[in-house]
């Protein structure tokens, strides 16, 4: 077990150098940089002090070397002293940014993905236990339908209901007046309050994937000899099934942790410029757009690596509730 | 038919009686004939073999008896069970997965299923396969179970059973498996064992260890045998009666000795050719039975064996032959041997 | 389950005896046997149907569409969708009509608003000539399917600039429809041509493209487009922008299909009838190509389905956050820009409609994909 999950982490580290390598070169892409077109502008205003300062960054952070020097800097600072770079927009340490928002960022998706289960669960067995009948039909077009609506449509609608109907406004994670509070439990809780509604928008698109998958895999074991096995030792209906299909169907629907964490991080990032949300994608987006290279590299980088332990996290999962795995 | 006029009785001796059994299944395709009018009886403590080729209908006969066939299946006619207290049940009255019908599987009639490597559950040890039934039915707790379960497969002859019981079942051998299934369904001290095709999916050199141990465990625990398989000679010196399966019907049905010393439906005769003799004459070839099973989809007319049938006359297309005594505990249902007397004698056999 | 308990009849047939539907299966081509199968989906069909009506209508939404695209109405900002009615308190009347509109100011919420007038009605003729345009960019003509006479039809109100959003969303349909179309084939290029040599070489290239794949699908893919999409330079020409992003979309989207293609290789690179073409001197890549393609398109083609509403989802969240396709191109993700606000959302609730035709036309493909797998899967029931 231990020496699987080595195994598992030592294969990361490759993964890992790829997708930092990728997210740098996806940022070097646009032509042009932040500091190119800040140094313009103030060259046309003729603010010579704040060119100085500009210039000093320009030296500090090798940005006129080339492009695989400034990528050996940037990892070599994350490894040795987690100094993810400079946001030249915000004027501030990357690692001041983005913490706060991935965390925030990291509760939605995660709540999303347990509300989906919650909800996908039951529905996916009854619909498997009572297959081809009008609930399973109905349950399968509203989880279809789920799957069909972009989630900025369900956060807009929401949105629209909610003031329409109830008189108040969604959106958002905080009050305002907790919106600069420091952490506080009185916070969590104003939180906890707002939560539920990217929970809902962001969790029902995965929820209809969840449904189907382990519908199919329920339908799959019911029809196996070890159902009527079990059958003829005279165990009741209700308890075998729980005991084997439904026990064995949860294995390939543990793996799917693995697609839907980056799902519903990506739900997220659409979700959370409609709920104006203070989450990583706002932030990301801004810094893309003014290329802010260092601040939007390092949320690339944190958001695939988010993906990849929620591979590592399903792939120990699947060696716990699989013994097949586990003596290989 | 008098059947109907017979409620619920059975002979004394006999511990289980299937009497005109039909199944049939509802398919978007169609209505499959499954099982059309079968009757054989279980003497306590005996053996019968039921034999036929794929598809006859021998799997869902045995189905039948514990009530385990999809939802899509409609059944008739009566299966009757003696109970330890003398009590007859039908078991056709009984619903499917209800408390009645789950008891006789947990303590009466168990099963020995097809394919050993499918027939466990792949992430629940050995232990907690075997000792479910016990834990249910015989009020024995973990502890006690688990010490059955160890002594069980000792029986069944798994070498370190100690150490195997915690094991899971992809880590045995098909054959292992196979013994498992037998000490499963051993653990509910049963008296109808019910093996379907026990050793199809198992290597040639295992089916003689399986089907030994099957017997020896029919006589350790007193066992009343009924043995689903395609193969006339794997039955030839496990069972004490035959019936012989065509098409959802049973074409011959008697003594093993007689069956096969006398075989008289042409299906039978064909049987016993498509077997090769470890002793035959030099030379001798083994016949196989021409053309192969029609649709089950089609309804009959006449006998179910014309087409393949090389003794076939007019008349054989022309009704359904009735079954028909030849001795004193063989029938044949075939026109070559219906003289006009064919309400003779066709309630019981 | 056990094959004796279900006699199944395709396994016991036998030439001679077949009947004639019988026989029908045992010659009939694979894509026979599919249709058949897929025949017995009704809503798969269904799901087909809507399909085609909407492609129908993007490719001839020049003469459907009252207007223009691109034409604004002077004082008709903000217009709900009208009624078309048949009868009022003047009786029944077998021409449709609309009341023609008047502008008020709400006193108590300042607003503007548009109520109808009963007094007149304004009646909707077929086949009347308005702006001109060229259908296919072949014929040119002004012939519009329907038009109000002597005043204005908005079957689904108009935006924010005075445009006719029923015009819009046919409109926008050619464009939306068409990059999942042209997504989904480069998709299928891509994985066809990764997946392809990945599964028939083996060893260090498939390692290496497994490898890719892996990276490329532990990026979340809306941050990864969001950064795709602003690499593209700000002065792209429209076109160039659709072009782009349609790269983008399909420069992710092929990894699944690569591996499923990569799965059916190995799966089928060791059945006899290859191996057969091998012995017999025909090349690597002919092999790939008339052999092992065929044998799993239909399979692809039931995945490729699939992935279509996932290029239009992206296509329009990209455009709905502003870094997708942006005007004067017409798409309905472009159209959603508008419904950003939830203030503007309460005034003009309409702006969603087309929000309305990407559910639609997703949940079509999906039914529709839904039923080319299981008609695809040989072995199913």
């Amino acid at each position: 077990m231990l020496r699987y999950i080595a195994k598992r982490l030592l294969h990361m580290i490759p993964m890992l150098i790829l997708i930092s390598i990728v997210s740098f070169a996806i940022i070097q892409l646009p032509p042009g940089s932040y500091l190119h077109t800040k140094m313009a502008e103030l060259r046309a205003s003729g603010d010579q002090i704040s060119m100085d300062q500009i210039e000093a960054l320009r030296i500090h952070y090798s940005l006129d070397q080339p492009a695989h020097i400034q990528y050996i800097n940037w990892i070599k600072g994350i490894i040795t002293e987690g100094n993810f770079g400079f946001s030249f927009e915000w004027n501030r340490p990357v690692k001041h940014l983005i913490w706060e928002r991935l965390a925030l960022s990291l509760v939605v998706s995660v709540s999303s993905l347990l509300l989906s289960w919650v909800v996908a669960f039951p529905i996916a067995i009854y619909s498997a236990l009572k297959k081809h009948t009008f609930a399973d039909y109905f349950l399968t077009f509203v989880g279809f339908l789920g799957l069909s609506t972009p989630n900025f449509m369900l956060a807009l609608i929401l949105m629209y209901v909610s003031s329409v109907y109830f008189g108040f406004s969604v959106g958002g994670l905080f009050s305002p007046a907790y919106l600069m509070a420091p952490w506080s439990l009185a916070k969590v809780i104003d939180l906890l309050k707002h939560l539920w509604v990217p929970m809902v928008v962001i969790g029902t698109s995965g929820t209809a994937g969840l449904i189907r998958v382990l519908r199919n895999n329920l339908l799959d074991e019911l029809g196996k000899p070890y159902v009527v096995a079990a059958r003829s030792k005279g165990i009741g209906i209700a308890r075998l099934t729980f005991k084997y299909p439904v026990r064995i169907a949860l294995i390939p629907f543990i793996s799917t942790v693995g697609w839907q964490l980056p799902q519903m991080i990506s739900g997220e990032a659409v979700t959370a410029t409609v709920l104006s949300l203070p989450t990583a994608a706002p932030l990301l987006l801004g810094a893309l757009r003014s290329q802010d290279m260092y601040l939007a590299g390092s949320f690339l980088l944190l958001l695939s690596s988010l993906t990849m332990i929620g591979t590592l996290i399903s792939d120990i999962l699947l060696v716990l509730v699989d013994p097949r795995i586990r003596y290989e | 038919m008098k059947v109907g006029v017979l409620m619920d009785k059975m002979d004394q001796d006999h511990i289980l009686e299937v009497q005109d059994l039909t199944v049939k299944f509802l398919m978007d395709e169609g209505t499959v004939h499954a099982v059309n009018g079968v009757s054989f009886v279980v003497p306590a403590g005996k053996s019968v073999g039921i034999v036929g080729e794929s598809g006859c209908g021998k799997t869902v006969s045995s189905y039948s008896i514990t009530q385990l066939l999809p939802k899509s299946a409609r059944l008739t006619g009566r299966i009757l069970f003696r109970e330890r207290d003398g009590q007859v049940t039908n078991i056709t009255n009984l619903t499917p997965d209800g408390k009645e019908m789950r008891r006789i599987r947990g303590k009466e009639i168990a099963m020995i299923f097809q394919e050993p490597m499918s027939s466990l559950s792949p992430v629940h040890t050995i232990c907690n396969q075997l000792s479910e039934a016990m834990l249910q039915f015989q009020g024995m707790t973990k502890r006690q179970a688990r010490t059955r379960a160890v002594e069980l497969l000792q029986l069944v002859g798994i070498p370190y059973a100690e150490r195997r019981v915690d094991e899971y079942p992809f880590q045995l051998s098909g054959g292992m498996r196979q013994r498992v299934m037998i000490a499963m369904a051993l653990s509910r001290n049963p008296r109808v064992l019910i093996a379907d095709e026990p050793t199809t999916a198992l290597d040639v050199t295992l089916q003689a260890q399986v089907l030994r141990l099957i017997q020896d465990m029919q006589n350790e625990f007193n066992l009343s045998l009924v043995l689903i398989t395609h193969d006339l000679g794997v039955v030839a010196h496990m069972v004490d009666h035959v019936c012989i399966m065509y098409m959802g019907q049973i074409v011959e049905s008697g003594p093993v000795k007689e069956i096969y010393d006398d075989p008289k439906h042409p299906y039978t005769k064909g049987l016993m050719n498509s077997i090769p003799k470890l002793r035959g004459r030099r030379g001798e070839r083994v016949v196989p039975i021409s053309g192969s099973v029609p649709s089950a989809y089609a309804v009959q007319t006449g006998c179910p064996f014309c087409e393949r049938c090389p003794e076939r006359s007019k008349r054989c297309t022309q009704g359904i032959p009735q079954r028909v005594k030849i001795g004193s505990e063989h029938y044949v249902c075939c026109h070559l041997y219906q003289s006009g007397k064919e309400e003779q004698d066709v309630i019981n056999a | 389950m056990d094959p004796n308990l279900v006699p199944q009849p395709e396994l016991i047939d036998e030439p001679e005896v077949l009947q004639d539907a019988e026989a029908r299966v045992f010659y009939a081509t694979q894509w026979r046997l599919m249709w058949w199968k897929f025949r017995k989906h009704k809503v798969a069909m269904v799901a087909f149907a809507v399909i085609v009506v909407m492609y129908l209508g993007a490719i001839f939404a020049p003469l459907l569409a009252p207007y223009r695209a691109d034409e604004r109405h002077r004082g008709f900002v903000y217009v709900p969708p009208q009624k078309v009615r048949f009868r009022d308190e003047h009786g029944f009347s077998l021409r449709p009509f609309v009341y023609p509109l008047e502008q008020e100011i709400d006193m108590q919420t300042m607003q503007r608003k548009f109520i109808e007038d009963p007094t007149t009605r304004i009646p909707i003729h077929f086949f009347v000539r308005g702006s001109s345009y060229k259908l296919f960019g072949l014929f040119e003509t002004n012939i519009h399917l329907f038009g109000a006479d002597g005043g204005k039809v908005f079957l689904f109100g108009t935006d924010d600039l005075g445009r006719d959003m029923f015009s819009r969303i046919l409109y926008g349909a050619q464009i939306s429809m068409s990059i999942g179309l042209v997504g989904v084939f480069l998709s299928l290029l891509l994985g066809l041509f990764f997946g392809g040599i990945s599964g028939y070489y083996g060893g260090a290239i498939d390692n290496v493209i497994q490898r890719i794949i892996e990276v490329l699908r532990s990026f979340p893919t809306i941050p990864l487009w969001m950064a795709l999409s602003a690499a593209l330079p700000p002065d792209l020409s429209p076109i160039g922008v659709y072009m782009g992003i349609t790269i983008i979309l399909s420069l992710i989207g092929w990894t699944a299909l690569g591996r499923q293609v990569r799965g059916k290789v190995l799966a089928i690179k060791n059945e006899d009838f290859v191996i057969a073409a091998r012995l017999s001197g025909t090349s690597e890549p002919r092999i790939i190509v008339s052999h092992l393609i065929p044998s799993f398109m239909s399979h692809i083609i039931a995945s490729l389905t699939l992935a279509i509403p996932q290029m239009i989802l992206a296509e329009t969240s990209l455009s709905f956050l502003g870094i997708g396709l942006r005007p004067p191109v017409v798409s309905w993700g472009v159209m959603l820009q508008k419904a950003q606000n939830v203030n503007t959302l309460m005034m003009a609730p309409w702006l969603l409609i087309p929000g309305l035709f990407v559910v639609i036309y997703v949940l079509a493909f999906n039914f529709l994909g839904d039923g080319l797998r299981d008609a695809a899967d040989p072995y199913g029931n």
